[in-house]
């Protein structure tokens, strides 16, 4: 909750002298109630306590893979059968399913706790660049984005935690890669959206 | 120390390994309650984690791909530092199976920018989308009915990209050593030092 002012990024980042108009930095908007530091020391701990605990890598694009499965098990069963990934990868409850949960009531506990529970259909910087009546652009961007961000992860093997934590902590190439280009994808089409 | 991440049973951290090697022995991994219960309870702190990090926000998240909002590098870095650490420190001692994901550059590369693109207009990615629709989100739900799709969509095509894309240029399990050709211990000593000093060199030069 730090208060930031708009025009202290201007020395920094090139980019944020387009976004003169106020609520158009992201630095506008307040960031986390923790450090950083100690958030991400703390998941590098949790990092160590799956492997030991679970044989598991933190990952959590899979669950959503998984949940797809069982949802396409009860509309079309033979088909989903049918389907190389599904062969490999059972549509069923397994621990990444339970994982994505958690995360789901974790990051309830943590904002209702610290009273930051948002409780809004429009992110505010979107409502500032896009309109207050933007609700249904946001809507299906956002869920042609998750199409992209799934089918993506699978093919590049992982997720921001996937590939990004668990597999860049343990020195994987692709991994590197991966989290690379998720970031230079991420950045084009962002500076596309708010600053052109 | 050598380690050999091509092979698939880890052969020297066997007799102490607590990671439940036993249970690996079929590749449908056993799904007990034991493990279905911690994974939500690691579920559980990896959300409130998320939350307090401020990486659930939509525009904490956009504004790294702006370059304006360093949160998420700052997670990751020290995530990827500890985790680092700890986690070969605990195969060093046999504790723990490491997971090393296989390196295929044409689908590493191709799906990361799909990826990428894909997270900028979400505005979360698949981990930081859950803690988002938990912190009050609501915009999260159409991103992850999103993903449901995208995997769906995946899935039907997985047959023909395992035989084309996910073959191009396939390594297997890479490590950045042995990219280099030094030994773990080598690297490591090398490597976490420069994680750090990237790290301090962006708390330096960034407000937030």
């Amino acid at each position: 909750m730090k208060p930031i002012l708009t025009f202290a990024p201007a020395a920094f980042s090139p980019f944020v002298t387009l976004a003169a108009e106020p609520g158009m930095s992201s630095l506008d908007y307040p960031g986390g109630s923790w450090s950083p530091y100690v958030v991400g020391a703390l998941i590098g701990v949790l990092s160590m306590l799956t492997f030991y605990f679970s044989n598991q890598p933190l990952g959590a694009s899979t669950g959503y893979a998984r949940l797809a499965g069982m949802i396409g098990r009860i509309v079309a069963p033979k088909h989903t059968q049918s389907l190389k990934y599904y062969q490999d990868n059972e549509p069923a409850v397994d621990w990444e399913v339970m994982l994505v949960a958690g995360v789901i009531l974790g990051a309830f506990v943590a904002a209702w706790q610290g009273g930051d529970l948002s409780s809004e259909w429009l992110p505010p910087m979107w409502a500032v660049r896009f309109g207050q009546d933007s609700l249904v652009p946001r809507l299906a961007v956002a869920l042609l984005g998750g199409v992209l961000v799934a089918f993506g992860a699978r093919l590049a093997g992982g997720c921001t935690s996937g590939h990004g934590i668990s597999g860049a902590l343990q020195l994987s190439v692709g991994s590197w890669i991966a989290l690379i280009c998720f970031f230079l994808g991420g950045i084009a089409a962002a500076m596309l959206m708010y600053r052109t | 120390m050598t380690t050999r991440p091509q092979s698939r049973e880890d052969s020297r951290s066997l007799p102490l390994d607590k990671g439940g090697s036993e249970k690996d022995t079929s590749e449908q991994k056993k799904v007990s309650t034991k493990q279905l219960v911690l994974g939500a309870s690691f579920g559980v702190l990896f959300g409130f984690l998320l939350q307090k990090g401020g990486v659930a926000k939509y525009h904490v998240l956009i504004g790294s791909l702006l370059l304006e909002d360093f949160t998420v590098v700052k997670v990751m870095l020290s995530a990827i530092i500890v985790g680092s650490i700890g986690i070969f420190s605990l195969h060093a001692l046999g504790l723990v199976k490491l997971h090393i994901k296989p390196t295929r550059y044409a689908a590493n590369i191709s799906g990361g920018l799909l990826f990428g693109v894909g997270f900028a207009l979400m505005g979360y990615c698949p981990g930081t989308g859950a803690a988002a629709l938990g912190q009050g989100n609501w915009d999260a739900l159409a991103a992850i009915v999103g993903l449901m799709v995208g995997s769906y969509i995946f899935a039907e095509v997985s047959g023909g990209l395992e035989n084309t894309v996910m073959k191009w240029g396939d390594k297997g399990k890479v490590m950045l050593p042995e990219l280099v050709k030094v030994s773990l211990a080598k690297f490591l000593m090398v490597w976490i030092p420069w994680l750090m000093l990237i790290l301090f060199a962006v708390d330096r030069l960034t407000v937030r």
